[in-house]
């Protein structure tokens, strides 16, 4: 469709949301990202059944995770769109991309200002 | 199966106090079944833990490593070869895992993750519910296989109370009234008769009440 | 084995039974409870003494009744299993007994979440039908629970509690053939205002022949108010109050509601003098023990009996 979303957004593919895992997006944030969302299709439209349903649930644990260890629950988010939906794609990365904006850079990132102080993780 | 809740992680980065390297060990048991301690949650807590120490710009040591259980010495002995390298072996076990993985490494500290609360089944995937007390002493067939001393808040051999309402608990509306479980089975048993018996006073001798207890089995001993 | 209890000689004698109830002051001030007292002298035949109710710690209803007894009235001790275990509430019995106390209860007790003191453990060693067997057992064969002999029986008239409104409705009356069979000479029932869930109850009580054995005692709360009315029927486990109740309260202006409410109570008494079976009434006035003379006095219940 053309439509410009954000260049901060990066995309991963998935077949389903359903194949998210929370280690996948707590992995994420380790590294450093700044918010993760997941887009996936309308409930009661999922191809795989309850893949999006699966994955809502997830995320609202990996909320309360990051809750925890002090990055904010609003980094990450379930969205939901079909695969028709260029624009409300395009919305929900601006929308995303605004909301972190506003909570700043992750603090994980902050604690890797120095290379030399890189931490040795798994 | 013994089930337990992960503790705050508050909590455990309070225990952990300055201790950067740790030994995080899961166990392939119970906690796995019940979602507290195995694999992934061990993977889950490193990622939080990692995650922190990030934030703070901290040089840290996070190892992953689940055990197919932490109540045989057979299987704590696979890390002998490198528990040396961390300061705190963090192990998500139930308590006896945990004190056993004390037991075998004296001079380690080890913590743990998990409180461990009950003996318990799955009602479905997600939930799991207090069974068993250990009492040592079981009755279940007398009681239509519901257990009066786990599943009635007052441990009741003669109940219910005056406060079962609609089957459910005085203390919890949530929680199902015990007794009222016990006669509904003995009705589909058709023992409802039971019912009259008067249930002696318990002798707490076989719980924990006498001591800390043991089984032996002397023929399997080698 | 007969027992210098009041009660017993009232239920002896073919007599209608008359008690009430005392709650201890949460404090040390033995005042307070010889205040409560005065209210039920001579206006009931005994009056009980509650064991730290609702799990909220209060003075020692031994204690008590111990102050209680030295006024000249009669205590009935109860007792609950949540916070003693066998061994102390054996040796509270013989204590008991040796100050004179003649009547005891014997209860499960509510658990201790609903009190001061969530965090604490309970006991429940035994419960309110092994206990009345032990009250019974320790009077009767002069044994303790373990099977040593006693040196000087506690002589004690037994009592529990049943509550018909509780669930499940079909066991009840099996529950109280239960405690009676146990032991039990007398019960103080839940209030009653659901007269004909209670009535159903004592038929199926009277048809096991339990009222001829046991002296059944039909509880009566009166209301102060509709907010009273309400958070009984919403928030105490247990308690079966029909919405007639409510809009009977309701529709009473708030000044009158309390007058209104002992209307109620003394009704309710009146209607109870008639089942078959009931041999007396237990007024629970919760903090509002001087109503109780005019409510005894209203339904006809005076002079009670010298003794």
């Amino acid at each position: 469709m053309r439509l410009s979303y954000p260049s901060n957004v990066k995309i991963v593919k998935v077949p389903c949301t359903g194949r998210v895992d929370i280690l996948l997006i707590l992995h994420a944030f380790e590294k450093g990202v700044d918010g993760v969302y997941l887009a996936g299709c309308m409930e009661g439209e999922c191809h795989f059944l309850r893949g999006n349903l699966r994955a809502k649930q997830r995320v609202q644990y990996v909320k309360g995770l990051l809750e925890e260890v002090g990055l904010g629950g609003d980094r990450v988010e379930m969205f939901n769109m079909s695969a028709s939906q260029g624009q409300r794609f395009a919305q929900v990365a601006q929308e995303m991309t605004e909301r972190v904006r506003l909570l700043g850079p992750s603090p994980v990132r902050g604690g890797l200002k120095d290379d030399s102080r890189q931490s040795q993780g798994i | 199966m013994i089930v337990g809740n992960r503790k705050e992680f508050k909590e455990i980065v309070g225990m952990l106090g300055s201790n950067r390297r740790v030994l995080l060990l899961g166990c392939n048991e119970c906690v796995t079944v019940c979602g507290v301690g195995g694999e992934k949650e061990v993977g889950v807590l490193a990622s939080e833990l990692r995650i922190h120490w990030k934030t703070a710009g901290e040089t840290f040591e996070v190892r992953e490593h689940t055990l197919e259980r932490q109540c045989d010495y057979e299987y704590i002995d696979q890390v002998r070869s490198f528990v040396g390298d961390y300061d705190v072996v963090l192990s998500m076990a139930c308590g006896a895992g945990v004190q056993y993985v004390a037991e075998a490494y004296k001079t380690k500290l080890v913590m743990p993750a998990v409180n461990t609360t009950f003996l318990g089944v799955t009602l479905e995937q997600g939930v799991w519910s207090e069974r068993c007390q250990g009492c040592g002493a079981c009755i279940l067939d007398m009681t239509g296989g519901v257990c009066p001393i786990a599943r009635c808040a007052k441990s009741l051999m003669n109940g219910p109370c005056g406060g079962s309402s609609a089957g459910k608990c005085e203390v919890d509306r949530e929680v199902d009234c015990g007794w009222q479980l016990i006669i509904d089975r003995l009705t589909e048993l058709g023992q409802l008769d039971r019912y009259e018996d008067i249930l002696p006073v318990k002798d707490w001798r076989s719980s924990r009440e006498a001591g800390p207890r043991k089984r032996i089995r002397e023929d399997l001993r080698l | 084995m007969k027992t210098n209890s009041k009660i017993e000689k009232i239920w002896d004698s073919g007599g209608f039974i008359v008690t009430s109830e005392c709650g201890p002051p949460r404090g040390a001030d033995s005042d307070i409870v010889r205040k409560k007292g005065e209210f039920l002298r001579g206006v009931v035949d005994g009056v009980n003494v509650t064991d730290n109710q609702t799990s909220v710690v209060r003075m020692s209803s031994l204690a008590a009744c111990v102050i209680l007894k030295d006024m000249g009235l009669e205590p009935i001790l109860q007792m609950v299993c949540r916070d003693r275990n066998r061994i102390a509430l054996q040796s509270d019995i013989l204590g008991a007994a040796a100050l004179g106390i003649n009547n005891m209860l014997c209860l499960s007790g509510d658990h201790q979440k609903f009190g001061d003191h969530p965090q604490g453990k309970n006991v429940y060693d035994i419960d309110s039908m092994q206990l009345i067997q032990t009250v019974c057992r320790m009077r009767e064969e002069g044994k303790f629970l373990g099977g040593d002999e006693i040196k000087g029986k506690p002589v004690i008239f037994i009592g529990a509690a049943e509550n018909p409104f509780a669930d499940p409705f079909e066991i009840r009356a099996a529950r109280l053939g239960k405690k009676v069979k146990a032991g039990c000479q007398f019960i103080q029932t839940q209030c009653i205002y659901n007269m004909e869930k209670f009535s159903r109850w004592m038929q199926m009580v009277c048809d096991r022949g339990l009222h001829e054995k046991c002296a059944i005692l039909a509880g009566v709360t009166p209301m102060k108010s509709v907010g009273m009315a309400r958070y009984m029927k919403n928030n105490v486990p247990g308690m079966d109050v029909p919405d007639e109740m409510i809009e009977r309260m309701k529709g009473t202006p708030k000044e009158k509601q309390a007058e209104e409410g002992i209307k109620i109570c003394v009704e309710t008494i009146e209607k109870l003098k008639e089942i078959p079976g009931v041999r007396g009434i237990h007024i629970m006035a919760i903090e509002w023990e001087e109503k109780v003379a005019e409510i005894v006095k209203a339904a006809g219940l005076l002079p009670r009996p010298e003794l």
